[in-house]
């Protein structure tokens, strides 16, 4: 089996995002950087797929050559080589999905794993443009039944499953009210969502293996894809601050509060 | 005229997803501003009902498409028939409330109508043909305004930040249309949902939500919910640990939500948290740690153990009665 997986390079979740006063931009100084959260539950779990059905995870990433660290990332983690579209400025859905489209048509992977969402452009979009570009199935938000804490997420078996005849992947997937089972024929596309799996740390022999794991170089150019943004963003600017309150001593003046002030009671 | 085209959802139970009028208002406000007609699509196997709840949401127009393969939600089969009408409409605009299948669905429509799109919406501005629309980034961190350039434009919307559109206005024209639904590449196999009895958590005007705090038991939380009809919520640490459904958490990557009154107990405030309750009305903090950063989004705070706080309240709370 061959699965493609996403690694885009974000602000470390934990980091204090500010705008720029003249909303250009975010500041960028003291930032530190990472692999999208969801993606790297989607390196883990394609990592989880060959090792119980063998093959080969390609991981991608587009951006410039800062990005090669998140590829170094999730070679440490195990996948086996990657694929870097070079790209400095500006992209949007269109764009990375556009890119994303003809490296998996040279790549020609049975599965392709990305996350749900970037935890910085928060779109949530990716994943379904690529599915129809390429004409695939997909299965969104994929996730367990099972607590993370379960005897199943400890022997790390995976939570998508490749049906009996090799042909099709069963995906649980999060939505509204409860979850929903799809079974897509294979090739496809898969997001992730947070509770799919927990990712492994990246071992030290896996930290060394990966220094000599090849990553390919492509650009935009190369692919023949036009990426001129067609979301222009024309500023940004911080959410009104929620003013912090009071404390309240006890049970009965919360009470009083919430009647006689707030009036929600 | 230009052409602003919402899409409705029914639940698998049949009934309208609420927040399908949140994203009627927010298509009214863009069909005034942009000086066009407000026109609604509904699909499914059975939508003749809740197609007749939509005509007197203030649209021009509600289009509806039954057909039997159309019974199971999927985005391959929905988003071919939805491209099809938006292209026959010459619909300019297309959007959906931003619920798992509007964010599910739309992307895969926007690909096939060539358009970009943005996820979220929480405001739009301008006028005529130079409209932007707001949305979030890093987790509410960060507003943008963004500008579509492609000739279709479309958007989710986030529901706590439009009104639900009163179904008492005008009376829409009912057009049905017969859809063509293509071969799916992927299967339907279950729907498993998870019952409560107690409100939706993104329509409730009350919610309590448990975190790690509570390491587990919710019984207090539930009470105290039962107590004022309110719906119970959680953070992801909750959810997480299996110890309340992944559908109970609010935040940046669950569900959003802003009702009157949002009780936090056992909650730290992770910026991923806040994401999905700040703009709730009065925001109550129960946490045993008085540097919390929940107390800086907090109304009211109090510095406590939850185990003692929640019966009290519940308690004061009866007294009233
Ligand atoms: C990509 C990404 C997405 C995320 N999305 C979400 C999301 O959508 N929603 C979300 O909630 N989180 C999300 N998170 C996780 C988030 O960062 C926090 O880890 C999470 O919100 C913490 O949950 P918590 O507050 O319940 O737990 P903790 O941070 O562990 O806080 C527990 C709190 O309980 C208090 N406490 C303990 N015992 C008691 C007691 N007896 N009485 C009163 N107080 C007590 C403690 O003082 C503490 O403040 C996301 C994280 C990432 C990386
Ligand atoms: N620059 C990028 N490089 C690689 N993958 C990306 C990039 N941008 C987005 N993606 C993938 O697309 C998913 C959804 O992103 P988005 O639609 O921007 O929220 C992410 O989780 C990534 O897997």
């Amino acid at each position: 089996m061959k699965i493609l997986v996403t690694a885009k390079r974000v602000e470390d979740p934990e980091s204090k995002i500010k705008v720029k006063p003249d909303g250009s931009g975010i500041v960028q100084e003291g930032l530190k950087y990472k692999i999208n959260p969801f993606d790297e539950i989607g390196v883990e779990e394609g990592l989880r797929l060959v090792a119980k059905h063998q093959g080969e995870v390609v991981v991608v990433s587009i951006g410039g050559k800062e990005v090669q660290e998140q590829l170094r990332h999730a070679l440490a983690m195990g996948a086996h080589r990657a694929v870097w579209v070079n790209h400095t400025g500006p992209l949007d859905q269109l764009g990375i999905a556009g890119l994303l489209q003809k490296v998996t048509e040279k790549e020609k992977p049975d599965l392709v794993i990305l996350g749900k969402q970037s935890i910085d452009d928060d779109q949530n979009q990716v994943g379904q443009y690529l599915a129809e570009f390429l004409g695939w199935g997909q299965a969104t938000f994929a996730s367990k039944v099972e607590s993370m804490e379960s005897e199943q997420e400890k022997n790390k078996v995976p939570a998508l499953t490749v049906t009996a005849d090799g042909k099709a992947v069963r995906v649980i997937r999060e939505v509204d009210n409860g979850l929903a089972t799809l079974e897509c024929q294979l090739p496809a596309v898969v997001t992730t969502d947070l509770r799919l799996n927990t990712p492994r740390y990246a071992s030290l022999p896996g930290i060394m293996k990966a220094k000599s794991k090849p990553i390919e170089e492509l650009t935009p150019e190369k692919l023949g894809v036009d990426v001129t943004p067609k979301i222009q963003i024309v500023k940004l600017s911080s959410p009104p601050a929620r003013k912090a309150g009071i404390k309240v001593p006890d049970v009965a003046t919360l009470v009083d509060k919430l009647r006689n002030e707030a009036k929600v009671v | 005229m230009p052409i602003v085209l919402i899409v409705a959802e029914q639940q698998p139970d049949g009934h309208l997803r609420k927040a399908s009028l949140n994203a009627i208002t927010a298509g009214k406000q863009l069909a005034d501003k942009a000086g066009a007609e407000l026109h609604i699509a509904l699909i499914g196997k059975d939508p003749a009902k809740v197609a007749d709840e939509l005509k007197g949401t203030g649209a021009k127009a509600v289009h509806v498409g039954a057909a039997p393969e159309l019974e199971h939600y999927l985005a391959e089969t929905y988003a071919p028939v939805l491209a099809t009408l938006a292209t026959e409409l010459k619909a300019d605009y297309v959007g959906m409330a931003s619920t798992a299948q509007g964010k599910d669905l739309l992307p895969r429509l926007a690909a096939r109508l060539k358009a970009a799109m943005a996820t979220d919406v929480t405001g739009l501005n301008g006028s005529g043909a130079d409209i932007t629309f707001n949305r979030p980034m890093w987790a509410g961190n960060v507003f943008a305004e963004v500008k579509l350039t492609t000739p279709v434009k479309v958007f989710t919307v986030r529901a706590t930040e439009f009104a639900a559109a009163g179904t008492g206005e005008g009376a829409a024209e009912v057009k049905a249309f017969a859809p063509k639904v293509e071969a799916s590449k992927t299967k339907f196999v279950e729907f498993k949902e998870v019952k409560s009895a107690r409100p939706e958590l993104t329509e409730a005007k009350v919610v309590i939500s448990g975190g790690r705090g509570t390491k587990g038991d919710f019984k207090e939380i539930e009470a105290l919910a039962d107590e004022l009809g309110a719906a119970v919520g959680a953070s992801r640490a909750v959810c997480d640990a299996g110890w309340v459904p992944n559908d109970l958490q609010v935040g940046q990557t669950g569900k959003v939500v802003a009702p009157s009154l949002y009780i936090a107990a056992g909650i730290s405030g992770a910026i991923q948290h806040l994401a999905g309750m700040k703009s709730s009305k009065t925001i109550v903090a129960i946490n045993k740690d008085a540097e919390a950063p929940i107390f800086q989004v907090a109304d009211y705070g109090i510095v406590a153990d939850l185990f003692k706080v929640l019966p009290e309240l519940r308690s004061e709370l009866q007294k009233l009665k």
